[in-house]
């Protein structure tokens, strides 16, 4: 969302806050807006402190310090039942003993929804989820996928202000996984829903953000666009984390040049030199790795254009995007 | 069809390996079920005379003699009484220490988990003399509370240990999906927790009911003359050197096993019984 101004208010606001689990592992004095009808992902590597931002906002864990703000409300201080948010997690969300029916109207009828009310808006969630006709069957007798869709859907039906997803997808088969990720990205367009997602695969967090959180170790390395962070990675974690980098050492600092940045060319004329050790025709592009000096470069080349090239040819490479990164960043 | 019942013929028909798996198969039936049987010809035997395998001459005569004894409907309706009361006790108590060793994960966990076997652990009869003074000095002796606190010592740990293997197997997304759609505390544990621990409940309740069906020695010891249950009443009768009313009277305390049982045997599998004796 890079056309947000300043007159639009926040839907949700971490403000300096820090949780500390009793073993000193957490996080600190995080700060995070989230616009409405905004998708928030953040990205880390495994045990960074994704879910436990999640956890305290969903109410699941309790704050050492800060605020956390919905619509300009504290609500640092509530339970999880009385915030207004809804948080599906990576598996076992549902209750095995009831029905689909009944697991989704389980929290309208703590709303005390009308009966009609509440009949009509389960059936049009299931269809919006594609489950319609599930209503009788049990969690037990559907896949991942479904139950992870059924999960969803009861989030929804309760319009939580803020919906929370930690790693909802990771669970699920690498194809059902993209389809979830398409259907996740269309009901939440529908819906104009704000969403905090979790999770630890780059590709995902790509796909379906509007602005991206990439975490190290507690602390947020980069917050921007998909397309600010791959392009302009602030931190060399961040270059690294995001998509494929080669790294190139100089005496002042750290060069980075993505494998699509490099183009090929015989001379001398290139930034590079070096000679094909490897290629790779991977469909539409070729992945070559070369030899320069005691690197070894990945460049992505549309196929097309590798026509005549060979392991072993002496190759001068040249770049149009890098990235630098003075020494004093460099961790 | 005789000459199966030849060992060595049956051998070569069958093979070696099932061979013996009819052995042992018939040598499980016949110390498993010869023993009740034998029980079930001795209630049911008029006259049973030593030399004798099978009862001379049977009929309903010890039924008759053990119905028509007036203590015996008050002792079952005792049993019952005790029976009930102690599961429903023991529920009330030990269904929160179940959820609570089950959730929090406190040093000495295990400890606290393994001193509800002690009671089992030692010699029945040395544990009840110590209640028993101590019965004295409360005032407990020969009361109804202090007869269901003794059934509860012997079941306490299935009432502890089972529970608590079905409420850890509950996850800890599904409560707190449940807080998350609404709920407080309490209702995530009635709608939620609890339902999911049913079944372990309810094989705990089984091995509850019926361990004070079953419950002899303390019964007699703080219990008697003020209250006599089936159990106690089957030690008089044994000490009369009546064996075929005493054999009535283990038939009669059959029955409602096997009620219990066939009622809720969906629950009681092995598996659901195993859950309940890991030490998570
Ligand atoms: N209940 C807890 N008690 C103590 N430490 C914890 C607890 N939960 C998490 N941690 C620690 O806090 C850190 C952050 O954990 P968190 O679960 O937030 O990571 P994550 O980014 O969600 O990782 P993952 O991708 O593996 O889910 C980790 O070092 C973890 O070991
Ligand atoms: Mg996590």
């Amino acid at each position: 969302m890079a056309e947000i101004t300043t007159n639009i208010k926040p839907k949700l606001r971490i403000i300096d806050m820090t949780k500390r689990y009793k073993n000193g592992d957490g996080v600190e004095h995080i700060n995070l807006d989230v616009y409405p009808g905004e998708l928030v992902t953040m990205l880390g590597p495994s045990g960074c402190g994704k879910t436990t931002i999640l956890r305290t906002i969903g109410g699941f864990l309790d704050i050492d310090d800060g605020d956390i703000t919905i619509d300009g409300q504290s609500i640092a201080l509530l339970s999880p039942e009385k915030r207004p948010t809804a948080m599906v997690f990576q598996s076992y969300n549902l209750w095995p003993h009831m029905s689909i029916y009944e697991n989704l109207a389980f929290g309208m009828k703590l709303r005390k929804v009308p009966k009609e009310q509440m009949n009509q808006q389960i059936l049009e969630m299931l269809k919006m989820v594609g489950m319609i006709g599930s209503e009788k069957k049990f969690p037990s007798q559907l896949s991942g996928g479904q139950q992870q869709r059924i999960a969803i859907a009861r989030s929804l039906l309760l319009k939580p202000e803020v919906l929370l997803l930690d790693e909802p997808f990771s669970a699920l088969d690498a194809k059902i996984r993209v389809q979830m990720r398409e259907e996740l990205i269309r009901i939440q367009q529908e819906l104009g829903i704000t969403v905090v997602f979790v999770t630890h695969d780059q590709e995902e967090a790509m796909a379906i953000s509007h602005r991206i959180v990439v975490m190290n170790k507690g602390v947020f390395e980069q917050v921007g666009t998909p397309i600010e962070i791959y392009d302009h990675p602030v931190t060399r974690f961040v270059a690294d984390f995001i998509g494929e980098m080669n790294f190139m050492e100089t005496p002042d600092g750290i060069r980075a040049v993505r494998p699509e940045s490099l183009s090929l060319s015989r001379g001398s004329q290139g930034d590079l030199h070096g000679h094909i050790r490897t290629i790779m025709v991977l469909g539409h592009y070729a992945e070559v790795n070369v030899q320069c000096g005691d690197a070894v470069i990945k460049c992505n080349v549309q196929r097309d254009q590798m026509a005549g090239w060979a392991v072993g040819d002496e190759v001068s490479l040249s770049y149009t995007k890098e990235q630098f990164f003075a020494t004093e960043t460099v961790e | 069809m005789f000459t199966m019942l030849n060992p060595r013929k049956f051998y070569r028909a069958v093979g070696r390996k099932k061979f013996l798996d009819f052995f042992v198969l018939t040598v499980f039936l016949l110390f498993f079920y010869g023993p009740l049987t034998n029980l079930l010809m001795l209630a049911f035997a008029e006259i049973y005379q030593y030399p004798n395998l099978i009862p001379q001459k049977f009929g309903f005569k010890w039924w008759e003699f053990v119905l028509s004894q007036k203590t015996m409907m008050s002792a079952v309706g005792q049993s019952f009484m005790f029976a009930i009361v102690t599961t429903v006790f023991s529920l009330l108590i030990c269904l929160p220490a179940a959820y609570g060793l089950a959730r929090y994960k406190f040093p000495g966990r295990r400890l606290v988990m393994f001193s509800f076997m002690l009671s089992n652990a030692f010699p029945k009869i040395g544990l009840y003399t110590s209640i028993g003074i101590m019965y004295y000095k409360l005032n407990l002796m020969g009361t109804f509370l202090g007869v269901v606190l003794i059934h509860m010592i012997n079941t306490m740990m299935f009432m502890v240990w089972i529970p608590c293997g079905a409420f850890s197997s509950v996850h800890r997304q599904q409560e707190e999906a449940a807080r998350d759609v609404g709920a407080g505390p309490f209702l995530t544990f009635c709608k939620v927790t609890l339902p999911m621990a049913v079944p372990g409940i309810a094989v705990a309740c089984i091995y509850t009911f019926l361990g004070s069906m079953d419950e002899a020695q303390g019964t007699l010891l703080v219990g008697v003359p003020q209250y006599q249950t089936m159990p106690v009443m089957m030690y008089t009768v044994i000490s009369d050197y009546n064996v075929m009313a005493a054999a009535v009277y283990a038939l009669a305390m059959v029955i409602p096993t096997i009620v219990l049982l066939v009622l809720l045997r969906r629950y009681v599998g092995p598996e659901a019984i195993a859950s309940g004796f890991q030490m998570k």
